[in-house]
């Protein structure tokens, strides 16, 4: 019945500091006794976070460099050895800026051509995925209408659209940014649109008892809202974007890290490309945890439960 | 014409469900006078809660007439305020901004900015949450977010406040006291005032008029109970009264005697 919507228990909220805080002290018995019980004892207990959180990924990190190691160690791999790329990351980073003509640029100029693509496609996704998110969520019309093209569409693998771009654009700069757009697009749409259509009946209902304007209805209720559903559609957009430009950028050539990868893999220099991969995953890291940051700013409690 | 400020004739309500239709309420006559307030009571399911989204106009009945004021009630309005059961404040709003939207809504028409902070401000402080007023709905209290509900809905001075289960999720001691602040607000507004309930001894002490609902499905109104305790009421000076007593047990005896088969049925 429509009183359904109403049950959610009024303590949920109020009793979330003190469940969560419970479970924290059972997951780790010995550590807040020793910090609690004796000032002194401080040092002792720093070591221990060291050891909890310091070493784990430092071992981690440890054991991918061995295997590489052991890997590149064997005979007819081809692989460089760690030392070796190490060398050779120095001499790359060590002019990350440098201009030798249209092929030859530095590792530098590669990413920021790529974050460039990136930004520009992905942008004009947004402008138009966000708008069109909230408009499939709020009409029903429009969702019936929208998502069997959303659900035939999104599947595709992004390189498929690569043509379509190049014959359309006729160029490789607005073929690259086109394929980003069409990839980011759909985690936007889809998300936005979920948002919208799970925003809490009861705060619907406040908005009718108030009479609120839809402008109103947008800015105070639907908006606050979706942005937590939004932000992670947009997170899920700029890793897609991230994942694709790169294998755009070897099909298309010019300046980009993609472009980089495949350059350097026609000049037999796969230290190079091992660096490569290293600083993909460095900025893709780097753009999922400003997101993630930006995200955490916006989510309120009770919209996260 | 007083008597008859809320009007409901021939009320029947029936969803649509997958199994076919659901026939929640039928043939429901209610009147409720200005200045009074009724309490809906019965057990769940019973659908007090129809009822009441009726009034409020959040739903259309499928048959029958309401009526405010003499004039039918077309769809949800601030002129009927309804404070919701699970408070329903916006958590990304402070307190003071979510009764200012409401306070906004209704009076920005008529009244400057500083006459509408000021609206904000009292209805605070008719609810004791002033030091709150900068706070988010995450950073309080059940009890004080349902005080916040309630100062939302009365900042718009309603001519009807509809409250479903206003105190239905909070403890017994902090209901007791939001019962005591809601009736010395109703006195100082003289608010028209229909509550949902499945508290017997709240539905007593708060009203002039107990509606009792027959279980559902197709629930009616059984019964309707007048309370003729004298106001001002006092929870402790009641417990050993005999008419309050007489009241409790008329009611009691109608939901547990006479209306006692929900389990059994369900």
């Amino acid at each position: 019945m429509v009183a359904a919507v109403f049950h959610s228990p009024l303590e949920a909220p109020a009793a979330g500091p003190s469940t969560s805080a419970t479970p924290k002290t059972m997951n780790v018995p010995a550590v807040p006794p020793v910090a609690a019980t004796s000032v002194p004892k401080k040092p002792a207990r720093d070591l221990r976070g060291f050891w909890l959180v310091v070493v784990p990924p430092l071992l981690g990190l440890a054991l991918l460099v061995l295997i590489w190691h052991l890997i590149a160690s064997s005979s007819g791999s081809g692989i460089p050895k760690p030392a070796e790329t190490w060398a050779q990351a120095v001499q790359v980073f060590s002019d990350p800026f440098y201009r030798n003509g249209p092929n030859d640029q530095g590792v530098g100029w590669n990413v920021l051509a790529s974050l460039q693509r990136v930004a520009i496609g992905f942008g004009m996704a947004a402008l138009v995925g966000i708008p069109a998110g909230f408009a499939i969520g709020r009409s029903v019309f429009l969702s019936r209408m929208f998502n069997p093209l959303i659900s035939l569409l999104r599947p595709v693998s992004p390189l498929a659209w690569l043509p379509i771009g190049l014959l359309v654009f006729k160029g490789a700069n607005p073929a690259a940014i086109w394929t980003i757009f069409i990839c980011s697009i759909w985690p936007m749409v889809i998300n936005t649109a979920v948002g919208v259509q799970r925003v809490p009946q009861d705060y619907m209902n406040v908005a009718r008892v108030l009479n609120l304007s839809e402008w109103k209805i947008f800015t105070r209720i639907l908006f606050p809202a979706v942005l937590p559903y939004l932000l992670t559609g947009v997170r899920l957009a700029v890793g897609t974007a991230w994942l694709v430009i790169v294998a755009a950028e070897m099909l298309t050539g010019g300046v980009g890290i993609g472009f980089w990868v495949w350059d350097e893999w026609n000049n037999l220099n796969v230290s190079s490309i091992i660096i490569a991969i290293f600083v993909i995953g460095i900025v893709g890291l780097l753009l999922e945890f400003a997101l993630i940051k930006l995200a955490s700013l916006f989510t309120f409690e009770e919209v996260k439960a | 014409m007083n008597t008859k400020y809320i009007d409901i004739q021939c009320v029947e309500q029936t969803f649509k469900t997958r199994k076919g239709n659901f026939p929640a309420l039928r043939d429901i006559h209610l009147t409720v006078a200005k200045g009074e307030f009724v309490a809906l009571i019965g057990h769940s399911g019973c659908g007090k809660s129809t009822l009441l989204n009726l009034i409020a106009g959040l739903t259309t009945p499928t048959s029958g007439v309401l009526l405010c004021a003499d004039k039918e009630i077309a769809g949800p309005g601030p002129e009927r305020a309804v404070v919701f059961q699970n408070h329903s404040l916006l958590p990304w709003l402070t307190c003071f901004e979510n009764i200012y939207l409401a306070v906004e809504r209704v009076f920005s028409g008529t009244e400057s900015k500083a006459q509408l902070k000021q609206r904000t401000h009292d209805a605070l402080a008719l609810v004791g949450l002033t030091a709150a007023a900068q706070k988010r709905p995450g950073e309080i209290s059940g009890g004080m977010k349902q005080r916040v509900g309630i100062a939302r809905a009365l900042s718009m001075e309603p001519k009807v406040l509809l409250m479903d289960e206003p105190f239905g999720a909070l403890d017994a001691l902090t209901r007791a006291k939001l019962q005591d602040e809601l009736l010395e607000i109703v006195a100082k507004t003289n608010a028209t005032v229909v509550m949902v309930t499945h508290d017997v001894d709240e539905a007593v002490l708060l009203s002039d008029k107990i509606v009792m609902m027959t279980n559902g499905p197709a629930a009616t109104i059984g019964e309707v109970l007048n309370v003729e305790l004298p106001r001002p009421r006092n929870r402790v000076a009641l417990a050993d009264d005999p008419q309050y007593q007489h009241y409790r047990k008329a009611v009691i005896d109608f939901l547990y005697t006479r209306q006692a088969h929900v389990e059994k049925a369900a």
